[in-house]
């Protein structure tokens, strides 16, 4: 029993570690951040078969080691140019929660990754309301040295913002 | 009547799916127990029912419905009734017997869906109950027990003279974990007649060794009774494997059959006393009563055996089986799924290899065929344990059709075969409903009544069949009748005149018979009860479809119909034709595709309003391309240079253009809701052997998607 208790804090504590670390990545020039505990894995460009029918920035799904996972390209989510896939372009592998118990799993596409940044909830900044391309996705902003962070609400991102845009394409099919 | 769902002291809410389970099982054993006490009385199949009945009032107490447990506790009664040999069986108790099946069942069902039952029908199937009860007992002492108080005794007196019995319970060190109290039994004991009990603590070890949660001590008791054995045993039924229970009567008198255990050897018998003694004070753990059961053959109490031999067999009878959640088992069909397509990765990276040679090549391909056929053994024994026999399906024919022939007036004879036919779990709890609708209509429609069959000359009980058969990798259901047939004339009138089909239409006689399927379709003259409403039959087709299987109905006039339904053996796999389009890979369903065939010149047409036409069979069949509706780059655009592949849904056909057709495999279905959501005309994706994923295309969600953008092109246009 005293070891299953200790398992517990060590595993509470990782998680209270962990709620402060967000993996960062580029777009565009700059620097987002996702709470590392949402994310599953780092996975290289692989390709993609398309979805007929889907929202732009759904690029397609994948075999994820079995699992089908769809593909969602942030470039064209957040509007910015298209780039070309270079060598450091990778699939960030998310677990979000769908808001009604369940867990989905997507994948999304990057410029490249960062590192891995330790930021206090209280040096997390609101973001300034009214801009134009946040889509209430973001969970805040962030400085790191000199660099300003964007950090990603990625449940938001990805159960509202992207699978919402899919069932709205639907229901214009439909 | 008490409330459903009463508030229990203990969490035991987990175990409720599994007592319900084992309820709706328990049912269903009485009802077909019942069903075939019609036939000729066999005591053992009465016992059958007695214990079914049994266990559900047992576990509706332990759970507190005693609303159930009381119910049940009156049939019990009449059930024992019967098996005692007291009661001759008769038509009459068994539609009792069956009704009050029904509302136990209701019952149940009411504790998952926490609807109360109807009271007034339990009542008064109760009354009923008791009434019958009483009308046999009436020259006994003893009078049914009023309502509400029936509680686990059974009523005393009923089994003759008072004796004196001599009870010795070692329940075993699992006793209280297993959740029994010795001292609930000894109460029960009590309420039997005038008891003294004695502990024996002689199996207690040393206090080191003791382990508190463990049941150490046995219990020697003298019961003085009018109550016979099996009344006393049934006390214990709850107690576990472990326990040993011995029940000598101290009184052979009166009763011969008590002569040959008497109270010395019973008491002697088990080899534990010994063992207690040689443990005592060297600390080890607790002596353990060997987990033998006292009654085993050739031991003397050989005549009691018999009781407890009897309550005990449906237990050996399921050892040979475990109940697993059906998760685990999908579990494990999803991992062998991978195992499949990791293995068809390998042998594609294996045939690059012997193209490259090396000494070792040969080495290596043999050691992947063999994985391949292991893989493969693999598979299909994995698959095979979501498979069940068809007979849980047809298992609620036999009684159906008796109800529905005894209200109609009609004498039918119900063949079953192949009831063994494995079929997928989720493929049998969706052919259900089908199977009742088709069973129905084929006796409200199908058969004629005994006057009309006697007036064509045929034998006035009607015969129908159902039957089940593996074929080419799919399962086909038949249910066949011999009535009337289908009436042709009737049915083409009715078409014309709901516009389904028109005057100058030529129909062979196969498709005037398949048009009950279409929707709204109904010639009964009467609306009953049974069938008839004109909602039913495209229902039914639709559900089949919807389980990718066809369904198709035979006739021939004044001999009778047959409906075939042909079905996917399971749902997690599928026989998938691959199919080229651009650069994209797609899989058709096999068993929609009709033909595949390349467009001759002339044959395919423009027309305005309705896309490109192909002249098949000769009707008009609309060509979908599947790029356009896919949004698919860089495929065939001449049509002379593909391939058409017809495929049909809903009766209709319809021209699927790809650009090549790359061959047939099993393909494992994986949803796309889990991560992403349902698209239309696509109804799933498989993972293929090079690792990329391919969807699995929807047929009839195609063909509507289809239909959709051929009516709306400038909005879609407007939109992407």
């Amino acid at each position: 029993m005293t070891t299953s208790n200790a398992f517990k804090i060590d595993s509470d504590l990782q998680a209270e570690l962990g709620a402060n670390q967000y993996l960062t990545f580029f777009l565009g020039g700059e620097e987002y951040g996702v709470n590392i505990l949402k994310v599953q894995e780092i996975k290289g460009w692989t390709d993609v078969t398309p979805m007929p029918n889907t929202p732009d920035p759904v690029l397609g799904v994948i075999n994820l080691r079995g699992t089908v996972v769809p593909i969602v390209e942030l470039r064209s989510y957040f509007n910015l140019p298209k780039a070309a896939r270079g060598a450091t372009t990778v699939i960030i592998v998310v677990k979000v929660e769908d808001g009604r118990g369940g867990t989905r799993t997507l994948g999304m596409v990057v410029d490249s990754v960062s590192e891995v940044h330790n930021i206090p909830g209280d040096e997390i900044q609101p973001p300034p309301i009214g801009e134009e391309n946040d889509r209430g996705v973001i969970e805040g902003l962030a400085t790191v040295g000199e660099r300003m962070i964007i950090l990603l609400d990625i449940d938001d991102l990805m159960i509202n913002g992207v699978l919402g845009l899919a069932r709205k394409t639907a229901e214009i099919h439909e | 009547m008490e409330a459903v769902g009463r508030p229990m002291s203990m969490d035991l809410s987990e175990f409720l799916d599994v007592f319900l389970e084992e309820c709706f099982e328990g049912l269903e054993v009485m009802e077909s127990g019942l069903l075939n006490l019609d036939a000729g009385t066999d005591l053992e199949e009465v016992n059958t029912i007695f214990r079914a009945a049994h266990s559900i009032k047992g576990g509706s107490a332990a759970f507190g419905f005693n609303h159930i447990s009381e119910f049940t506790h009156v049939m019990e009664t009449l059930l024992d009734q019967l098996r005692s040999g007291k009661r001759p069986v008769d038509q009459g108790s068994v539609d009792l017997l069956l009704a009050s099946v029904d509302v136990l069942r209701e019952m149940v069902e009411g504790l998952k869906t926490d609807e109360a039952p109807d009271d007034d029908r339990v009542a008064g199937l109760r009354k009923k109950l008791e009434a019958v009860i009483a009308s046999e007992l009436e020259s006994g002492e003893a009078s049914p027990e009023p309502a509400g108080t029936c509680r686990d005794t059974e009523s005393p007196g009923s089994e003759g003279p008072v004796r004196h019995w001599r009870i010795r319970l070692v329940p075993g060190k699992e006793m209280f974990r297993e959740g029994n109290d010795p001292l609930a039994l000894i109460r029960e004991l009590k309420k039997l007649g005038e008891l003294t009990v004695e502990t024996r603590a002689d199996g207690l070890p040393a206090l080191a060794g003791l382990d508190p949660a463990s049941c150490h001590l046995s219990w020697e008791a003298r019961l003085t009774t009018a109550a016979g054995e099996d009344e006393i045993r049934e006390i214990f039924a709850w107690l576990g494997e472990e326990a040993v229970v011995e029940i000598a009567s101290g009184e052979a008198s009166g009763h011969g059959r008590e002569a040959q255990a008497g109270p010395e050897e019973a008491v002697t018998e088990p080899a534990a006393p010994a063992s207690d003694v040689e443990s005592k004070g060297t600390g080890t753990p607790p002596p353990v009563p060997e987990p033998e059961s006292p009654p085993e053959p050739g031991k003397p109490a050989t005549k009691k055996a018999n009781g407890l031999k009897a309550v005990k067999s449906p237990a050996n009878r399921e050892s040979g089986s475990i109940r697993v959640s059906i998760e685990k088992v999908d579990l494990l069909i999803n991992l062998v799924g991978e195992l499949v397509i990791t293995q068809s990765m390998l042998n594609q990276v294996g045939a690059d290899i012997l193209q490259e040679g090396g000494p070792r090549a040969e080495a290596l391909l043999n050691g992947l065929a063999q994985l391949e056929r292991n893989t493969r053994e693999l598979q299909e024994n994995v698959l095979q344990i979501r498979m069940l026999p068809i007979s849980f399906a047809f298992n609620r024919f036999p009684r159906l059709v008796r109800d529905i022939s005894n209200s109609l007036g009609k004498k039918v004879e119900l063949v079953l075969t192949g009831e063994q036919t494995e079929v997928d779990k989720t493929v049998l709890e969706k052919i259900g409903d089908p199977l009742v609708h088709l069973v129905r209509n084929a006796l409200d429609h199908g058969l004629e009544t005994p006057e009309a069959r006697r007036a064509a000359g045929k034998a006035e009980q009607g015969r129908l069949e159902l039957s089940a058969q593996h074929e080419s990798g799919n399962i086909v259901i038949r249910i066949s009748d011999d009535g009337a047939g289908l009436n042709r004339e009737k049915i083409l009138r009715k078409a014309i005149e709901k516009g389904l089909v028109s005057e100058k239409d030529e129909l062979s006689d196969e498709r005037i018979d398949n048009l009950i399927f279409q929707p709204g379709f109904s010639t009964a003259d009467k609306v009953s009860d049974l069938s008839g409403r004109g909602v039913g039959m495209d229902v039914v087709k639709r559900n089949i479809n919807d389980l990718g299987g066809t369904v198709n109905i035979h006739s021939e006039p004044g001999k009778g119909s047959t409906v075939t339904i042909r079905l996917p053996l399971t749902l997690a796999i599928l026989d998938g034709q691959l199919a080229r389009v651009g650069g994209e890979t797609y899989i058709l369903p096999l068993i929609s595709i009709v033909e595949s065939l390349q467009i001759k010149p002339g044959n395919a047409k423009s027309v305005t309003g309705c896309g490109e036409v192909y002249r098949f069979r000769g009707e008009y069949i609309p060509i979908i391309r599947l790029d356009r509706l896919f949004g698919v780059r860089g495929a065939t655009e001449d049509l002379y240079k593909g391939l058409l592949v017809v495929v049909e849904t809903e009766g209709r056909h319809t021209g699927l253009f790809v650009d090549a057709l790359l061959g047939q495999q099993q393909v494992v279905i994986k949803s796309l809701e889990t991560n992403y959501r349902q698209l239309e005309g696509v109804s799933g994706a498989t993972i293929l052997g090079d690792g990329q994923v391919a969807l699995i295309l929807d047929i009839p969600g195609l063909v509507q998607l289809f239909h959709r953008q051929i009516h709306r092109p400038a909005e879609l246009a407007a939109v992407s």
